[in-house]
């Protein structure tokens, strides 16, 4: 771990200010910023410890939504009884990622930032053009079992680890900032972007920028809604796949649709069109497995990571099929 | 029958501690925080090494530039091969005793680069943190050489290897003409078998302080299987006297043979403590706990041939596995095919490729982890071929001698295990046909597999002290490496003497301690065990001796044969109300303590004349689910028999671990090597896969009685490494019954199976 400043900010506005300077970064629950400091990966050259910031509540929005603070615990923020009852995957998806000292420590903020676990970026003795723009990609034809089979580029396939963040994309949640020039909102699927030729650019968040708080509409699809996740072990792995899904049925019949997909792509993802190819549909596994081939017509696997596709066809009909069945219903 | 020294009332006495489940004597101080491991000694002098680990995997050395690292204040010092003192020139200097043949790998020696993660520097500083963060800053150009890591695609290039390391003989020569015996066999199964490189990957990371005195003596900490083995091998390579070191290791946070070798922290730390004459501690990272020995990844195949009734007639079991450059790893993994059935044709073969990787390392259950999951996948395919119970064919085919040898068993009772773990799992209700269990969308599967593990007996010394106070003090520089010693040899002591535990402490992990061998093997208690008992028997001797010169001796007349030691008193065994307490002969006799010394060997005739191996059956239910191929281990029920069970307690937690550890060997552990960078890229606990108490079901465990007279005289076997032996192979049989997906690659990953259920 290389030398570096620390300060504690006392306020939202004192924090983007301070992160004037460049090299700074902030710092809430540090689970991951500073395992990537100790692995020499990340070298800000000043932390900003906002973890004290009076961002951490949950509250009411005037739509009828919730507002997450961007420094809510995820284990506050799972268990916080509005969000179990209002939007359950949010909260399955959350308890379904890291370990509970994880998510203890883990701010909503943070999660979203959290950066991919691809093998290479973590190991600074081998190529990274993330971690080292220019270097090459090393998991392009090395080991590759955990990486992008959606939207990846030719010079990055890594995935974005979060589960949090597919339910947020399922349910068209919005992340309000503050930066520099004030403050303003972006829609999930705007938040997190693709690796192109820029994969070292993991959100479109700028410079100094802080995340506030995560506002959640009012439609939760807490009717019919489901989050699974599929790992190499039962607990404490990252996805290999996992989707958010959500439905609106009309007796049998899919009135509205959301889809996101995890563990497979550089951000959430997301497909308008696999979505509306559920609407109007019988919410039957056929419908299901449609909707999935649409999701997944550019998938492109690599190596060790092919058999992705397949399976995320079967987690999408599952998780369809589970959110139909029962309310609420999640994967043992 | 050979005989056997006899043995004078031990184990006979009615409420001795020996077969209790007596709590771990050590266990308050482990959870207390009084247990210190390596890394938790210091001096106020305590400087920190922070090791450099290789970017490539084969090639050398051009430049090293250190000014960096070294403009640093509090940065002192940075060791590379360039500024190394002088150090032993000759192999045999670097030898230990788990060494195989070959020239062992020597850090900082020269520019050389033999495999990734290769310590190639090693910054000390006033702290941790700066020794790191300078580690970071020690520039180094290298010279890249291309490099061979990937066994499938060397697996042609392969040699013959001998008897090169010890516990290891080389596969016997085939018996009956088993190629032909195959071909003319109606029913056959011939498949081939992968398993991947594992990493110890013990709680505890390896790490070495070493503390360095005003005299000038050195006091060296260090996470190792045997204190003794590291002694000898630094005072070797740095040409110290043995008397100026002492080497300790009372606590050791898991090894699972990682400890067996010195290994490279250790040669840092003594390096930067004896050049700059101050105490020094190096303690590896995760990732670097990936840069020395493992569980070589295999290729094996495994051919059976059999009669329509069942009856084996042929069976060929071939292996491949990797060492290193520079050393014969071996581990045979297919001699365990030719002992567990009986069968007249036989051919077992092991070969060896040579790739630029660290040396493999013993891992649990070495060579058998990986050989008898083969060969107990094929009796299960061979099972399904012929329509017969994959237990029922087993016992068809049991081994009453052993058929490798010609040589009775010394003690085996597998039947046992097969009929108790059987009823205990409830084996009888089973389906046989795949497919034909489920509840909602998972299919439910039961698969079973035997294991067998050698039950092996070195010399060991102990010595005794016990005290005018009736406190026994007994030592030997054995290890614990969590395994129980503390506890065993105790209840051992105790049991002689018929003290009670709280009155008896033993002593280990300390180089100045009567001699003892690595811990591994399972053979500790029956190493180590011995030699306990042996002199323990010493100081009852010489009780029983200085009773007799007491004045009004209640024992007058009595043999010593006829004598129980028990709460602290010799009694007379007919008539219990003749007894004189310990400490009344101790005080009576003027004898303020009694000193003993003893050595153990094994019974080397009984040995020569029989086989001596633990067995286990261990069935297993796994639950699949039909469309997302995902696996989980929904009970576990091992049955073991290793001879007398000296704590039932202990034992069951070995078992336990090891069936952990066989769930992980079946569904999760993968070293996943970058074959273009030589390198293993999932270096860490989030990635390198074990498994979470979510993937722990319950876990059965019994131990079947078992009598042998032969194998020590304490009638004990070992359970270290039995446990995991059968559990990956009936994980994959069970995998098989739930879904018709037969998977010969460990791990077991849900792709694996995923592809079959399409
Ligand atoms: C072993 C392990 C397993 C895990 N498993 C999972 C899993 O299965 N699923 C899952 O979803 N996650 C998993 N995680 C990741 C975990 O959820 C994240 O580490 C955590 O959410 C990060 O939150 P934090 O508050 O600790 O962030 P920090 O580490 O403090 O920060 C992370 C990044 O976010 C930035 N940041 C933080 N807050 C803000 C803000 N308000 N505005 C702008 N930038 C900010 C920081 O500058 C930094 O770059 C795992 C982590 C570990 C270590
Ligand atoms: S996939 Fe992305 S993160 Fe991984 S090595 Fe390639 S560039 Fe780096």
């Amino acid at each position: 771990m290389r030398s570096f400043t620390y300060a504690r900010a006392d306020s939202a506005a004192d924090a983007v200010g301070r992160a004037g300077a460049s090299g700074t970064a902030f710092v809430a629950g540090g689970t991951n910023l500073l395992d990537l400091m100790k692995a020499d990966v990340a070298r800000p050259g000043g932390l900003i410890d906002i973890s004290r910031l009076p961002l951490d509540r949950i509250e009411e929005t005037a739509g009828g939504g919730l507002r997450l603070g961007a420094l809510a615990r995820n284990a506050d923020t799972a268990y916080d009884e509005r969000v179990q009852t209002r939007y359950p995957m949010l909260s399955k998806a959350i308890l379904a990622g890291a370990s509970a000292q994880l998510r203890n420590m883990a701010t909503n903020g943070g999660n979203l930032l959290q950066r991919t676990r691809c093998y290479y970026f973590y190991d600074t003795a081998t190529p990274c053009n993330k971690r080292e723009p220019g270097s090459g990609c090393g998991a392009i034809g090395g080991v590759n079992r955990i990486h992008a089979i959606l939207g990846a580029s030719d010079q990055c396939i890594a995935v974005h680890p979060s589960d949090l963040c597919v339910a947020l994309a399922a349910l068209d949640a919005v992340v309000q900032v503050r930066g520099p020039d004030g403050e303003r909102s972006i829609p999930f699927a705007e938040f997190h972007r693709l690796p192109g030729d820029r994969p070292e650019i993991d959100t479109t968040l700028r410079p100094g920028d802080l995340v506030t708080s995560i506002d959640l509409p009012a439609k939760g699809f807490a009717e019919h809604s489901t989050y699974l996740k599929i790992r190499d072990r039962a607990s404490y792995a990252f996805a290999l796949v996992s989707v958010a899904a959500g439905l609106e049925l009309d007796g049998g019949t899919v009135r509205d649709a959301r889809l996101a997909l995890g563990g497979v792509a550089h951000k959430p993802w997301r497909d308008p069109e696999a979505e509306a190819a559920l609407i109007g549909k019988p919410a039957a596994p056929d419908s299901f497995r449609a909707a999935a081939r649409v999701l997944l017509r550019d998938a492109k696997g690599h190596e060790h990571n092919s058999f992705k596709i397949e399976l995320a066809e079967r987690a999408i009909v599952r998780a369809l099929s589970e959110a139909a069945d029962r309310k609420g219903a999640s994967h043992p | 029958m050979t005989a056997i020294p006899s043995i004078p009332g031990f184990l006979k006495e009615p409420n001795g501690p020996i077969g209790k489940p007596v709590s771990r004597v050590d266990g308050r101080k482990k959870v207390t925080g009084d247990a210190h491991y390596a890394a938790e000694f210091t001096l106020p002098d305590l400087a920190h090494g922070y090791i450099v680990s290789s970017a490539i995997a084969r090639g050398r050395i051009t430049r090293i530039d250190a000014s960096a690292a070294l403009a640093l204040p509090g940065v002192i010092h940075v060791f590379t091969h360039e500024n190394r003192p002088s150090l032993a020139w000759f192999d045999r200097k670097w030898k230990d005793d788990d060494a195989p043949k070959g020239s062992p790998f020597r850090p900082l020696y020269d520019a050389e680069i033999h495999h990734a993660l290769q310590p190639v520097a090693l910054v000390i500083a006033e702290s941790f943190e700066l020794a790191r963060y300078a580690a970071r800053l020690v520039h180094i150009e290298y010279e890249a050489a291309p490099h061979q890591t990937d066994l499938r695609a060397n697996r042609a290039n392969t040699f013959t290897p001998g008897k090169d390391k010890g516990g290891f003989e080389p596969p016997p020569k085939p018996r009956g003409n088993p190629e032909q015996a195959f071909l003319d066999s109606p029913v056959q199964v011939d498949a081939e078998f992968t398993q991947a490189a594992e990493y110890h990957n013990p709680m505890e990371m390896h790490a070495t302080t070493v503390l360095h005195h005003d005299d000038g003596t050195l006091t060296v900490h260090d996470k190792t299987q045997g204190a003794q083995n590291c002694h000898t091998y630094i005072c070797n390579v740095f040409g110290l006297s043995k008397s100026a070191v002492r080497v300790m290791s009372p606590f050791v946070g898991g090894a699972f043979g990682s400890g067996l070798r010195p290994q490279h922290q250790l040669f840092m730390a003594m390096l930067a403590a004896t050049q700059l004459k101050r105490s020094i501690r190096v303690e590896l990272s995760r990732p670097q706990m990936f840069s020395f020995g493992h569980r070589p990844e295999t290729i094996q195949r495994v051919a059976l041939g059999a009669e329509r009734d069942g009856t084996l007639r042929a069976l060929i079991h071939e292996a491949v596995q990797e060492s290193s450059q520079n050393e014969n790893y071996v581990e045979i993994v297919v001699n365990w095919s030719g002992q567990q059935y009986a069968c007249d044709n036989v051919r077992l073969d092991y070969k060896l490729t040579r790739l630029d990787v660290h040396t493999p390392l013993d891992q649990r259950a070495p060579g058998a982890a990986t050989g008898v999951p083969a060969l107990e996948i094929a009796m299960d395919e061979l099972a399904f071929k012929l329509g017969m119970d994959p237990l029922e064919l087993r016992l068809k085919n049991y081994a009453e001698t052993d058929p490798n040898t010609g040589t009775p068993f010394s003690s085996k009772e597998l039947r046992a295990c097969f009929r108790q773990g059987a009823e205990r799992f409830g084996w009888a209700k089973r389906s046989p046909a795949p497919r034909s269990m489920r509840e909602g969308r998972e299919l439910i599967g039961w698969g079973m597999a035997a294991g067998v593990w050698d039950a092996m007996q070195g010399q060991a010394a102990a010595k005794a002290v016990l005290g005018v106070d009736g406190k026994l003090v007994v030592s030997s520089a054995t290890a614990d490496i969590g395994t129980g010693t503390y506890t065993v040899m105790t209840q051992i002591a105790a049991d002689v003497l018929g003290l009670p535990i709280e009155e008896v402490t033993f002593c280990l992990g300390d180089s100045s301690l009567p001699t003892a061998p690595i811990e591994g093997g399972s053979w500790t208690v029956s190493t180590v065990g011995s030699a306990v008992k042996a002199v323990c028997d010493r100081v009852r001797s010489q009780l029983f001796t200085l009773a007799g010169k007491l004045e009004d001796n209640p024992l007058k007349g009595v043999a010593e044969a006829d004598v129980l030691f028990a709460d602290g008193h010799l009694i007379v065994r007919d008539d219990r109300s003749r007894r004189l307490s310990i400490t009344d002969v101790m005080r009576g006799s003027g004898t303020l303590s009694i000193e003993e010394e003893a050595r153990a060997l094994p019974y080397l005739l009984a040995r020569a004349r029989h086989t001596f191996a633990t067995h286990s059956a261990v069935f297993v239910e796994v639950r699949v689910d039909e469309d997302l191929g995902t696996i989980r281990v929904a009970r576990v029920v091992s049955a073991i028999a290793a001879g007398r069970i000296i704590n039932p307690k202990t034992a069951r937690s070995q078992i336990q671990g090891a069936v952990v550890w066989g769930i992980g060997m079946g569904l999760e552990e993968e070293a996943f090597t970058d074959h273009r960078l030589g390198r293993v890229m999932n270096h860490d606990y989030a990635e390198y896969h074990v498994p979470v108490n979510a993937d722990v079901p319950d876990i059965d465990v019994l131990f079947v009685e078992e009598h042998d007279d032969m194998v020590n005289a304490l009638g004990a076997k070992g359970v270290g490494e039995i446990g995991i032996v059968g559990v990956p192979a009936a994980i994959a049989n069970a995998i098989h019954h739930a879904t018709g997906v037969r998977v010969r690659d460990f791990p077991i990953t849900l792709d694996k199976v995923l592809a079959g259920l399409r």
